[in-house]
């Protein structure tokens, strides 16, 4: 067996171990009930067997006829981007609102093709300011703007 | 005339000073962004729905559809000025639209999109309004058998619509539906494939999953391919197209509008198909098909005019049916049921303010791009030569503050990034995002309808194909097995792929 077109390949093999596990997961945990009186695993059941036999369908096509490989994956921008959406939402309760946008920002910058210290600082600086005016004034999202050590946050 | 009283309702809510002015940020906003390349309308509204979180619901939705048809609106700026679409509908814009660019008549091409737009917005407001209510009537005698075998159907012609390989966008519906069942079991009060996480007990977000799908992996793929961008940064003068240029569009525009109303309507339809296939009219009925490519206006309007009457047909289904079409209805739904309003054709009966106010403002909303837009040309242009570099931070944080606004909890951010990886990982493999947000917004519906359906019909599933019984389910699942017949034929095959071959 060779395989004649990794993408479809990987994208059934992926399909069917998505479908393989919601199947045996829904019998080893959840209730099936009957077709009547449908349990909680049935209808997981159900769409995980037809996921993981549509699955076999890709990885049959990729064996029979070709296709072109998978597209190299580019690492740096992928790992750095979620990265900046991490640190945002798990920085804004102890940093407050500007620390947690400028991790974002400069995270998020180093995904880039370019990086300059300066720009990058300018841009935090503006969408500092215009989150705390914008969101935080204007919209009264309830964001905190101090790191939590302060106690009372002057700015608000 | 109950319309005429209606649409007269409608307008007096629409026309509030309060919501005129939620319409216009909302069209603002959507142009701001929209007119940023990469960015559609999915990840664009995902982003701004926190923001009309605190408003009314007639307030929020207003402010929605006015973001969605302002992107809209902005995409197609971005693919004539720069040699890219701002959003999927306006791909074949760029076709003719860009190469006028080039001969120095981006003024009449950027014009005659927002004539065509406009013209087009103001057909399907009618449209709406006239074709909505009887169908909401017929909507409520829908039973289970009705509601499932229509997301059927609603599935399957999704996946016909998608790029690429058939079979893998059916794989992503059924993967989408299994997503959507995590969560707590409204029947049993069972925790599915939650892990133990108690965040995990409400379900995935939505707005988590459109955004990581279409947000972040958008970016990363930006990234990935560097900045190439041609923009035109000439002056745009010569804003009104000559009478000879209006002379060879009108027709093309009212072709356009029909062609997109209709297409709108259909479960899996909307802006996306019908801007392509008013290009295919459009080059099929010419006098001159060599102009295409080459800068023919009718190739500009035609498709702009059919993306804009798409785009708001397509409410039609999720006013009346509480069905997505698309991806954006999806969204728009969401929205619906974040106000605390159960989607269906209940919607019309009960929230009337709501339901003609949205219609209203949605004619209000394309006056507004029509006459800000052609005068604030200006600032979109010096936006779109702000470096990507500059923009994708900014971005970033934007939706950031989307995601931590739902419910303050970092959670939902890695959630989002579980969702970007992921969609990244599909991009590679080359399956599309859309189906599966579709499949995750239906899962917990076709659950529940089937239950309820295998219930009331003692567990006998024939009543779903019998037509003498359930005549509605069975010509609803009759025309998905159609639907899939045709599209597997080897002739029609080829075409739909030289269709999306074409638009890359």
């Amino acid at each position: 067996m060779r395989i004649k077109s990794p993408r479809d390949f990987w994208a059934g093999a992926m399909f069917a171990g998505c479908g393989a596990f919601f199947v045996a997961w829904s019998f080893a945990q959840y209730q099936m009930g009957s077709a009547v009186r449908m349990g909680p695993g049935y209808f997981p059941a159900v769409l995980g067997g037809l996921l993981s036999l549509l699955g076999a369908g890709v990885i049959a096509k990729s064996l029979a006829a070709g296709g072109p490989r998978v597209a190299p994956f580019h690492f740096r921008p992928l790992v750095l981007v979620s990265l900046s959406v991490l640190a945002y939402g798990y920085l804004m309760q102890p940093g407050g609102l500007a620390v947690a946008t400028a991790a974002a920002v400069f995270i998020g910058a180093l995904a880039g093709h370019e990086f300059r210290w300066k720009e990058v600082s300018v841009v935090a600086l503006v969408l500092v300011i215009f989150s705390y005016l914008v969101f935080v004034k204007g919209l009264t999202l309830p964001f905190p703007m101090c790191p939590s050590f302060i106690e009372n946050c002057p700015i608000r | 005339m109950e319309v005429l009283d209606n649409l007269i309702l409608g307008a007096q809510v629409a026309f509030s000073w309060q919501n005129v002015l939620y319409c216009l940020i909302g069209v603002l906003l959507g142009t701001l962004i929209g007119v940023l390349p990469g960015i559609g309308p999915v990840p664009t509204i995902a982003m701004l729905l926190p923001i009309t979180f605190n408003l009314d619901p007639v307030a929020a939705l207003i402010m929605l559809s006015g973001i969605y048809y302002g992107t809209q609106y902005g995409g197609s700026t971005t693919a004539i000025l720069v040699n890219l679409p701002g959003e999927a509908a306006s791909v074949v814009t760029v076709l003719d639209g860009h190469q006028m660019a080039r001969q120095g008549r981006a003024g009449p091409a950027l014009a005659i999109a927002a004539i065509g737009s406009f013209v087009a917005g103001c057909v399907a407001t009618l449209v709406i309004a006239t074709a909505a209510p009887p169908l909401a009537e017929f909507a409520l005698k829908f039973g289970p058998w009705e509601y499932f075998s229509l997301m059927v159907l609603g599935l399957v012609a999704a996946t016909v619509l998608a790029h690429g390989s058939l079979l893998k966008a059916i794989c992503m519906v059924v993967l989408g539906l299994l997503l959507g069942l995590i969560g707590t079991d409204v029947n049993s009060g069972v925790l599915r494939f939650t892990f133990g996480v108690p965040e995990l007990a409400d379900g995935i977000g939505f707005v988590l999953v459109a955004m990581g799908m279409f947000g972040v992996t958008e970016i990363v793929s930006n990234l990935e391919q560097g900045a190439r961008r041609e923009v035109f940064l000439g002056k745009v003068t010569h804003l009104f197209p000559s009478k000879e240029d209006l002379k060879r569009s009108w027709g093309a525009i009212l072709r356009g509008t029909a062609l997109g109303s209709v297409l709108g309507i259909l479960p899996g339809g909307g802006a996306l198909l019908s801007s392509f296939a008013a290009y295919t009219l459009e080059k099929k009925w010419s006098k001159h098909p060599e102009e295409f490519g080459k800068g023919a206006i009718e190739g500009v309007a035609g498709p702009e005019s059919a993306n804009n009457a798409g785009a708001q047909t397509s409410f039609i289904p999720m006013l009346t049916l509480g069905i997505p079409g698309n991806a954006v209805m999806a969204l728009m739904i969401g929205a619906l049921m974040i106000q605390g309003i159960a989607p269906g054709p209940q919607v019309m009966t009960d929230k009337p303010e709501l339901f003609w106010g949205l219609i209203a403002s949605m004619w209000l909303g394309n006056a507004m791009l029509v006459i800000l837009n052609l005068p604030l040309i200006g600032i979109w242009i010096k936006l779109l030569s702000v470096p990507y570099r500059f923009l994708f931070p900014s971005i970033l944080v934007f939706m950031s503050v989307g995601v931590f606004a739902l419910s303050n909890n970092p959670w939902d951010g890695l959630i989002m990034g579980v969702f970007g990886v992921f969609g990244y990982l599909c991009v590679k493999l080359e399956c599309e995002p859309a189906p599966l947000i579709l499949g995750f917004i239906l899962g917990p519906l076709m659950e529940e309808h089937l239950r309820r359906a295998m219930l009331l019909s003692r567990g006998d599933p024939t009543l779903f194909i019998n037509p003498a019984e359930k005549p509605i389910s069975f010509s609803f699942l009759l025309a998905s097995l159609l639907l899939i017949a045709v599209i597997t034929l080897p002739n029609i095959r080829r075409k739909r792929e030289q269709v999306f071959v074409e638009e890359t």
